[in-house]
C-alpha cells in the first residue's frame, strides 16, 4: 500500500514535468499550427544553464530564473526562424523546428559538454501515509498547479491570452479584427519556451539533464499533448499526470526499462483511435 | 458629402487571373451602398482588400476613419464567449476601448446571450456577434459581407433594421455586399454591380432595380424582403 501511494505521488511529479512540456507544445500549435520539434531543447538548455549559475554560486530561485529565462528567449528566437516569415507552411515550420532541435545539442556540448548535469533539489526525504519519495516531487506538484491555473487564467481573462485564444480557435477572424497572427504566434513560442524551460529546470534535481534529454520529454511531452489534439491544454495536463503515474507504475511492478514504450503505446493508441474517429490528428483541433 | 471610402482603379491579381480589374467605387459618410454580383465577381476579394487582408496589384484605396468588416459566414471566435468575442473586437483601440457595454445598449439581444460560447449560438445570433464585434471598432464605415446568407428572411429583417438604425441614428455609412440584390437595392443608396472583377453598372439602387439587366441577372427567383 505505501508502495502504491509513493509510485503514485512520483508518477504524479514525474507527470507534471510531462505536462509542462505538453503544454508548451499545445501553446505554440494552437496559435500556430505547428508541431514543435524544439520544445525538449527549452528544457535541456534551461536545465544547464540553471546547472551553470548554481554551480558559479548564484542563488536557488534566481538561478532557475534564469533557466526559464532563457527558455522564453529561445521559444522566441526558435518561434521567429519557424513562423517569422509570413507565408511559411505549418509543415516547412515543424521541419525547421527539428532541426534547430538538432542544432541545439551542437550548441549545448559546445558550451556545456555531453556529460550528464544535475543540481540538488528540494533536500530529504518526505514522507506520505507511509510511503517515503523523495521531497522533490512535492515541489515539482506545487509549482505545476499554479501554473496551470495562471494559463487558464491568462488565456480566459487577459487581453493578450483571449487573443491567442482567438488565433487558435478562428485565424482569419483574428486577422480580420486586427491581430497581428504573426506576433501572437511568437508569443506563442515564448510561452512554449518558458513552459518548456520550466519543466526542465523543475526535473533536473530527480532527472539529470544531458543534451539529448530532450528526445525523452518530447516522446512524453507530444503523448501527454496529443490526447487533447494538440489544442487543449487542461487535457494535456491530465495526459502528463497519468502517463507519469503509469510510468511509474510500470517501472515499480514491472521492469524500470519500459518507461517510453508505456508513453510511445500510449501515444500510437491515441492517435489510432483519434485519426479513425475524425481523421488526421492535425484537423480535429477547429 | 465626403467619401470615407474610394477605390481608384483598384487591381488584384491572383497568380495570373485578374480577380479585380480596375475598380472605382465610393462610399460617401452617412450612405448605404449595395454591391451586387454573382459568385466569383471579385467581392471577397475587393472585402479583403478593403480591410487590408490583402495588397493590391495597383491602383489605390482610401479610408478616410476607420473600416470594420463583418466578414462572409460570420466568422466566430466559436471557442470564447459572445462577450469576449465583442472584447476582441475593439483590438486596434487598446486597452481602453474595449468596453463592451454600449454594443448591448445598441443590440440588447446579445445582452442575455454574453457569456454563451459563440460557436453554439445560432446564425442569427452570430451574425448579430458579428456585427457587434464590428461595431467595437468603433468604425466611420461597416462592411458587411453576405449579411443574410442562410439566415431566415425574420432574422434578416431583424438585423436590417438594426443596420438602418446604426446608418441613420449614427451616420454610420455601411457596404453591403449581398448576393440577395433585391434586399440589397431595396436597403441602399447606391449600388455598384461587379462582374468578372469589373464594375459593370452603378447608379441610384432604385434605377438599377429598375434596369432590366440587373432584374434578369439578379433579381430572377429572389424572396422579396419586406421592409
Amino acid at each position: 500500500m505505501s508502495d502504491l501511494i509513493g509510485y503514485l505521488v512520483t508518477g504524479l511529479g514525474i507527470g507534471a514535468g510531462f505536462a509542462l512540456v505538453a503544454s508548451g507544445l499545445v501553446a505554440i500549435y494552437r496559435v500556430t499550427r505547428v508541431v514543435n520539434f524544439a520544445q525538449g531543447a527549452f528544457a535541456v538548455l534551461a536545465a544547464m544553464l540553471t546547472a551553470s549559475l548554481l554551480g558559479a554560486g548564484v542563488p536557488h530561485g534566481l538561478a532557475e530564473l534564469g533557466g526559464v529565462t532563457l527558455g522564453a528567449l529561445t521559444g522566441l528566437l526558435v518561434g521567429a526562424v519557424a513562423v517569422g516569415r509570413p507565408g511559411t507552411s505549418p509543415g516547412t515550420s515543424l521541419i525547421v523546428t527539428l532541426g534547430l532541435g538538432v542544432l541545439a545539442y551542437a550548441v549545448e556540448i559546445v558550451i556545456w559538454g555531453d556529460q550528464p548535469r544535475s543540481y540538488p533539489g528540494v533536500p530529504g526525504v518526505a514522507e506520505l501515509a507511509g510511503a517515503r519519495l523523495q521531497a522533490h516531487y512535492l515541489l515539482i506538484i506545487a509549482v505545476t498547479v499554479p501554473v496551470f491555473a495562471l494559463m487558464a487564467w491568462f488565456f480566459t481573462r487577459t487581453d493578450p491570452g483571449r487573443a491567442l485564444s482567438a488565433c487558435a480557435s478562428n485565424r482569419y477572424a483574428a486577422q480580420v479584427v486586427g491581430i497581428d497572427v504573426r506576433r501572437m504566434g511568437l508569443l506563442a513560442f515564448t510561452l512554449g519556451g518558458a513552459l518548456g524551460g520550466l519543466a526542465g529546470v523543475l526535473t533536473t534535481p530527480v532527472q539529470q539533464v544531458t543534451f539529448d534529454s530532450d528526445v525523452a520529454l518530447i516522446v512524453n511531452g507530444f503523448a501527454a499533448a496529443v490526447l487533447g489534439g494538440l489544442t487543449r491544454p487542461v487535457v494535456a495536463l491530465a495526459g502528463g499526470l497519468l502517463l507519469g503515474v503509469a510510468q511509474t507504475l510500470a517501472a515499480g511492478y514491472g521492469g524500470g526499462a519500459y518507461q517510453v514504450e508505456v508513453a510511445l503505446v500510449l501515444m500510437l493508441t491515441v492517435m489510432i483511435v483519434q485519426a479513425a474517429r475524425t481523421g488526421p490528428v492535425a484537423e480535429t483541433a477547429r | 458629402m465626403t467619401a470615407v471610402v474610394e477605390t481608384r482603379d483598384l487591381t488584384v491579381r491572383y497568380a495570373g487571373a485578374t480577380a479585380l480589374d480596375g475598380v472605382d467605387l465610393t462610399v460617401h459618410d452617412h450612405e448605404m451602398v449595395a454591391l451586387i454580383g454573382a459568385n466569383g465577381a471579385g467581392k471577397s476579394t475587393l472585402v479583403k482588400a478593403l480591410s487590408g487582408l490583402l495588397r493590391p496589384d495597383s491602383g489605390t484605396i482610401t479610408v478616410d476613419g476607420r473600416l470594420a468588416q463583418v466578414p462572409e459566414g460570420r466568422e466566430m471566435f466559436g471557442d470564447l464567449t459572445v462577450d469576449d468575442n465583442l472584447r476582441l473586437g475593439g483590438w486596434r483601440n487598446g486597452r481602453g476601448g474595449r468596453d463592451t457595454t454600449a454594443i448591448y445598449d445598441l443590440l440588447p439581444d446579445l445582452a442575455g446571450i454574453r457569456t454563451r460560447r459563440a460557436g453554439a449560438l445560432s446564425g442569427g445570433q452570430q451574425q448579430m456577434v458579428a456585427i457587434g464585434r464590428a461595431l467595437m471598432a468603433r468604425p466611420d464605415v461597416l462592411v458587411v459581407d453576405e449579411l443574410s446568407l442562410g439566415l431566415a428572411p425574420l432574422i434578416v429583417t431583424t438585423l436590417v433594421g438594426h443596420l438602418r438604425a446604426l446608418n441613420t441614428g449614427r451616420g454610420l455609412a455601411v457596404l453591403l455586399i449581398e448576393q440577395n440584390a433585391r434586399l440589397a437595392l431595396d436597403l441602399c443608396d447606391r449600388a455598384y454591380v461587379l462582374e468578372a472583377g469589373r464594375i459593370a453598372l452603378h447608379g441610384r439602387a432604385a434605377d438599377l432595380a429598375r434596369d432590366p439587366r440587373v432584374a434578369a441577372a439578379y433579381l430572377g427567383g429572389h424572396i422579396e424582403v419586406t421592409r
